[in-house]
């Protein structure tokens, strides 16, 4: 299975670039990562918060989104929420998560 | 200890930015965050350059704590305020440090710089430089600080919290969702230790839920207030939150935090481990 192949993009957000950068070391058959970029009214917000939350709606981490809007999770197969605080306001999204890259749109309001 | 001596809100601290005798300091996971902007004043500590050895895996010793304050200007009778991201974890990790060499007055801003961002409230970019002290710390207080031998003692006698995510704790995660996941040691928890993640003592702005509300949840969660406590995460930052709530926000006694938690653990050889949901047996 390549990087390729296991990305699975949400509907709605097929722009190539929402994906941030991940470090060398990421083996993509292994990791499960959840990346995308926080939006409001189509522009990206810088330091957002953004939580993963498990299937049962508990926490498992928080990331600050960078200069850019984008988050970036490590987490596993299967059904993860996400949420997001900003001053611009909250949004939430749901992912049904593969191996390799999984990406996300996430909008606040 | 309570919530009025270990806790200031973001109000306070906005009102006390220049205040005599009180230092702010911020520790951070990501350790440029305090390069972006920072509380006025502020001074940085990185947790890993900083507080831990580089050699060994330890904290700094006694005289290298002493150095590093002085240094950074902050005396024995300063209120020291730590905040930080994460939700302040490694704040109340730098918080249980400073008690650990027995820092008199020390305090955790309540939802650290997550609650001050989405305040909106200013940050500084100003670099900060404080006279250097004659900081002098006390031997390490070990009644705050479990090793791993009286974590392997304490299964099935003592309580035991695991505050990671329920997907570590179950082994289906070796570390929070922030960070790579390969790691070379097994997943899993310690047998009998319950699960009461960090979060769960948090509002989603990362302030401290209410007295009530905490003192449910470890009651809950079936902590015996007749036994000693242990807490241990990954790699001590987020039980220190946990240690901060029992020990310093609710009062309990005998509370310790693990500082050497899963990534210690979870390395060691013959130490049973317990997976999926359930705390397991002793």
């Amino acid at each position: 299975m390549t990087a390729q192949t296991a990305s699975t993009v949400a509907a709605g957000c097929a722009a190539p670039d929402q994906a941030a950068p991940l470090p060398l070391s990421v083996d993509l058959e292994k990791e499960t990562v959840i990346t995308g970029v926080v939006q409001s009214g189509g522009d990206p917000v810088a330091g957002a918060y953004v939580r993963l939350l498990d299937r049962t709606g508990e926490f498992t981490a928080e990331v600050v989104t960078s200069p850019a809007g984008q988050f970036r999770f490590f987490a596993a197969p299967g059904t993860w929420q996400l949420r997001a605080l900003s001053r611009f306001g909250n949004g939430d999204a749901t992912v049904t998560a593969d191996r390799g890259v999984n990406e996300v749109s996430l909008a606040v309001a | 200890m309570s919530r009025e001596s270990a806790l200031v809100s973001a109000d306070w601290a906005e009102k006390n930015i220049a205040a005599p005798g009180v230092v702010f300091v911020e520790v951070d996971e990501d350790t440029t965050a305090y390069d972006g902007g920072h509380i006025a004043g502020a001074i940085k500590l990185d947790w890993r350059q900083d507080l831990q050895d580089p050699v060994r895996r330890d904290f700094v010793n006694k005289e290298q704590f002493e150095a590093l304050l002085s240094s950074r200007g902050i005396a024995n009778d300063d209120t020291v305020v730590l905040y930080g991201g994460n939700n302040n974890w490694f704040a109340a990790y730098a918080y249980w440090y400073f008690k650990l060499y027995g820092h008199g007055d020390v305090k955790l801003l309540d939802g650290g710089r997550k609650k001050w961002e989405l305040d909106a409230r200013p940050l500084s970019k100003d670099e900060v430089k404080r006279p250097a002290t004659q900081y002098v710390a006390q031997e390490q207080d070990l009644s705050i600080r479990a090793f791993r031998d009286d974590v392997v003692k304490a299964i099935g006698v003592q309580n035991l919290i695991d505050v990671r995510s329920p997907d570590e704790y179950a082994g289906r995660l070796l570390a929070p969702a922030h960070l790579p996941q390969e790691q070379a040691q097994r997943a899993g928890h310690i047998p009998t230790a319950l699960s009461v993640p960090w979060s769960k003592a948090a509002n989603e702005d990362g302030t401290f839920k209410s007295d009530s509300e905490l003192a449910e949840l470890y009651a809950a969660a079936g902590i015996d207030d007749s036994k000693d406590t242990i807490a241990y995460c990954r790699i001590g930052e987020r039980s220190s939150h946990t240690w901060f709530v029992l020990q310093e926000i609710l009062g309990k006694a005998n509370v310790k935090n693990y500082d050497g938690s899963w990534t210690e653990y979870g390395s060691l050889v013959g130490v049973p481990v317990a997976l999926g949901d359930e705390p397991g047996k002793a």
